[in-house]
């Protein structure tokens, strides 16, 4: 492989990584109405969607040795195109359509065609809001923030 | 000896409905919904979910709808669901120092960097009953908003870490796949993995009662709240498929590290040891209460004696759990009827020879 | 990203009860050592692997259960349906996928169970030519006396192989034997006799 081609790979697992995140957080009422504006292409599920359980685990004061925390749903399926691009969606919880949506995309932002469309108006955007929403909550949060002033005691 | 006992269905069955009828209760009052009990009773949900060992917001708000509130019920509910699912996996170590912090505070540094943040808390409420709440309450108004907290927020111990003041925290080699309570019998001795996730489904009373009596005594300590934090995290797990990791959302986790003084050893010089608690959703008590209990599970490690109830893993992590604790103790409801006949009957016959010379004493 | 794509074939048409039905089959099977079983589930194989035995690994196998592969071939399918890893050394896997058994690895480089866990032990999932009605004897648990039976495409040497690891119980391995859409199964329990 040169060395230009897997520089080309490693930033397509980025922006992958980058997308993938968004759908997963992103509303299903959101993903459906843009998933209306695209025509499919011929498409199979190789993995319908599944709900299941993965293991959390976390570390000995969150850094040390690893243990298990306790589990947490997640729903997953895959599909493929003809040929033979996949698309996968691994949501949290137990939204099945949730799911299908982030595989249909998934599959979607893979051809670069599409992608020069979806990436600013669809992932762009979600991402802005997904953001801002996290931006709010950390300005209530710091909206909270104390100084503790210690007072000498006794004489 | 267990017997089974058969008979009852019918009456069973009546008492089903009679259960649905009591839970749902004076049909003139408005159904609650399983939103409102996820969005209105989140502390409750955290507990569940923590315990019930599932994060899973709208199935920990189903349980306690169904159990009516009864949070040690609703626990087995979903600890009883989560069996039906497959295991997909597992995720990658949950990053505490990237979380989205909405509550930060140390007890051992006022001027840390990013700041003490109180985020929502009842610590400083003054304890008296809102009236408003009971006249449905009154709008409240939107919580205030400062310039939003540094992206990065250092945790504490890692503060202290850096003087070499605390004992290092790191992987042992080859950072091995902990054992999992889920899959395999808890046996002893328990390693850390295994004590801290015993801990982290523990019941949160037990918990408590057993991090209480460390302060008061019963295991020396010394105890600071080093930090606590709580926030969201990603959370990342690698797909076989795609073999890199992604994030597939966030959830709400409760952090505390416990710090404590430590006067050496043999092998280790005096410094500050560690207590570690986490906690599903927002759950400070249960994160602080674990943090306690780890750091007193870990007097053999540490070389100090051991004497009192919350250092003994066996007795710890062997009662910990609500779910086992609660059938075990509410088995004795069950008929015991053919046990108690032959107790009976035991009682009876040392009554006939109570007082009366031992055969031995006869003879002699 | 745009690296050529090879498609996967599909896993279980419907994995939740499918692999259901094909693990109670499994059950039965080894309760009963050498009877013959039909799959109930259509399963598209990819090569080289038969369709029981493609049908059997997604039942069986998932994330904590190595596979090794004597053949290359099934591993993304393999890996995507059931999430198991692949191992190079027989002796790490807990399922083993064997589709030519005149090469494959002596019985005793599969790992056999510890004595305080015998279940820690592979299982050899082989796929021979075909299934008659002569040549073996089969008894032991779950036999009323003696089964007759056939196995076409094992090489000369297995059976006494087999005999030896009879020799290790309760250590050892199990095996399912596969012959196109059917198998049985020899838990570790059964002895085999040419005759």
């Amino acid at each position: 492989m040169s060395e230009q081609s897997g520089n080309r790979e490693v930033a397509a697992q980025a922006a992958r990584q980058r997308w993938l995140a968004v759908l997963a957080r992103a509303g299903v009422a959101e993903l459906e109405t843009q998933l209306a504006r695209h025509a499919l292409p011929a498409l199979s599920w190789l993995r319908r969607p599944e709900s299941g359980l993965m293991m959390v685990r976390a570390r000995a004061g969150g850094t040390g040795q690893q243990y298990n925390q306790g589990e947490v749903s997640v729903t997953r399926c895959a599909v493929q195109d003809e040929t033979g691009r996949l698309g996968v969606g691994y949501v949290q919880g137990r939204d099945s359509r949730h799911a299908e949506l982030v595989a249909l995309f998934d599959l979607l932002l893979q051809d670069e065609t599409r992608q020069a469309d979806l990436l600013p108006g669809l992932i762009a955007p979600l991402a802005a809001r997904q953001a801002a929403a996290r931006d709010k909550a950390s300005a209530q949060a710091a909206a909270t923030r104390v100084n503790f002033f210690t007072l000498a005691r006794g004489d | 000896m267990y017997v089974a006992v058969k008979g009852g269905e019918t009456a069973i069955l009546n008492s089903y409905a009679l259960l649905a009828d009591a839970r749902r209760g004076d049909t003139d009052v408005p159904e609650l919904s399983v939103a409102q009990i996820r969005q209105q009773m989140r502390l409750a949900v955290a507990r569940v979910m923590s315990e019930g060992s599932l994060y899973d917001e709208d199935l920990a708000a189903l349980a306690i709808k169904q159990a009516a509130g009864d949070q040690v019920e609703a626990i087995f509910l979903l600890r009883a669901y989560r069996t039906t699912l497959p295991r997909f996996g597992y995720t990658l170590p949950v990053d505490t120092a990237r979380m989205g912090i909405r509550r930060r505070i140390s007890a051992t540094f006022k001027e840390l960097p990013g700041g003490q943040v109180l985020g929502p808390t009842y610590d400083y409420t003054q304890r008296l009953l809102d009236f408003t709440l009971l006249a449905n309450g009154v709008a409240t108004e939107p919580p205030a908003q400062a310039e939003a907290l540094p992206a990065d927020m250092p945790r504490v111990t890692d503060l202290l870490a850096g003087e070499g003041l605390i004992e290092p925290e790191t992987p042992p080699d080859g950072d091995p796949a902990p054992v999992d309570l889920s899959r395999e019998p808890l046996k002893f001795p328990a390693d850390r993995a295994t004590r801290l996730q015993n801990l982290a489904r523990a019941d949160e009373g037990f918990l408590l009662a057993l991090g209480y009596s460390t302060q008061r005594g019963y295991s020396h300590t010394h105890p600071f709240a080093g930090e606590i934090r709580m926030g969201e995290v990603a959370l990342e797990i690698v797909p076989e498929e795609l073999g890199f990791a992604i994030e597939i959302g966030d959830i709400t986790l409760t952090e505390c590290q416990m710090v404590n003084q430590f006067a050496g050893s043999s092998t280790a010089p005096p410094q500050f040891t560690r207590g570690y608690g986490l906690a599903f959703g927002e759950a400070e008590r249960k994160a602080m209460a674990m943090s306690l209990v780890d750091r007193s599970l870990r007097s053999q490690e540490l070389a100090e004696a051991i004497k009192s109830p919350a250092q003994q893993a066996e007795f710890v992590l062997s009662h910990s759990d609500s779910v086992e604790a609660s059938g075990f103790v509410q088995h004795l409801k069950l008929p015991h009827y053919v046990d108690f006949q032959s107790e009976l009957e035991l009682v009876r016959r040392m009554r006939a020879t109570h007082g009366q010379p031992t055969p031995e004493e006869e003879t002699a | 990203m745009n690296a050529p794509h090879t498609p996967l074939l599909p896993g279980l048409p419907q994995p939740a009860p499918d692999s259901q039905r094909i693990f109670r089959q499994l059950l039965d099977a080894m309760a009963q050592p050498g009877r013959i079983h039909a799959l109930q589930v259509a399963v598209t194989a990819p090569a080289p692997l038969a369709p029981a035995a493609s049908a059997i690994a997604l039942t069986l196998c998932d994330y904590e259960t190595p596979v090794w592969l004597q053949s290359a071939g099934p591993e993304a399918w393999l890996r995507f349906h059931s999430g198991c890893p692949l191992v190079d050394d027989p002796g790490t896997a807990r399922f083993a996928l064997i589709d030519q058994p005149a090469s494959m690895p002596a019985l005793a480089a599969f790992a056999q169970g510890e004595a305080e866990y015998p279940d820690r032990s592979a299982t050899l999932i082989i796929q021979v030519s075909a299934f008659g009605e002569q040549g073996l004897v089969f008894a032991g648990p779950g036999i009323d006396g003696e089964t007759r039976l056939g196995v076409a495409g094992l090489p000369d040497q297995f059976w006494r192989d087999w005999q030896q690891s009879h020799g290790r119980f309760p250590l050892g391995v199990d095996l399912v034997l596969v012959a196109g859409t059917r198998f049985l199964c020899i838990p570790r329990t059964t002895t085999v006799r040419e005759g």
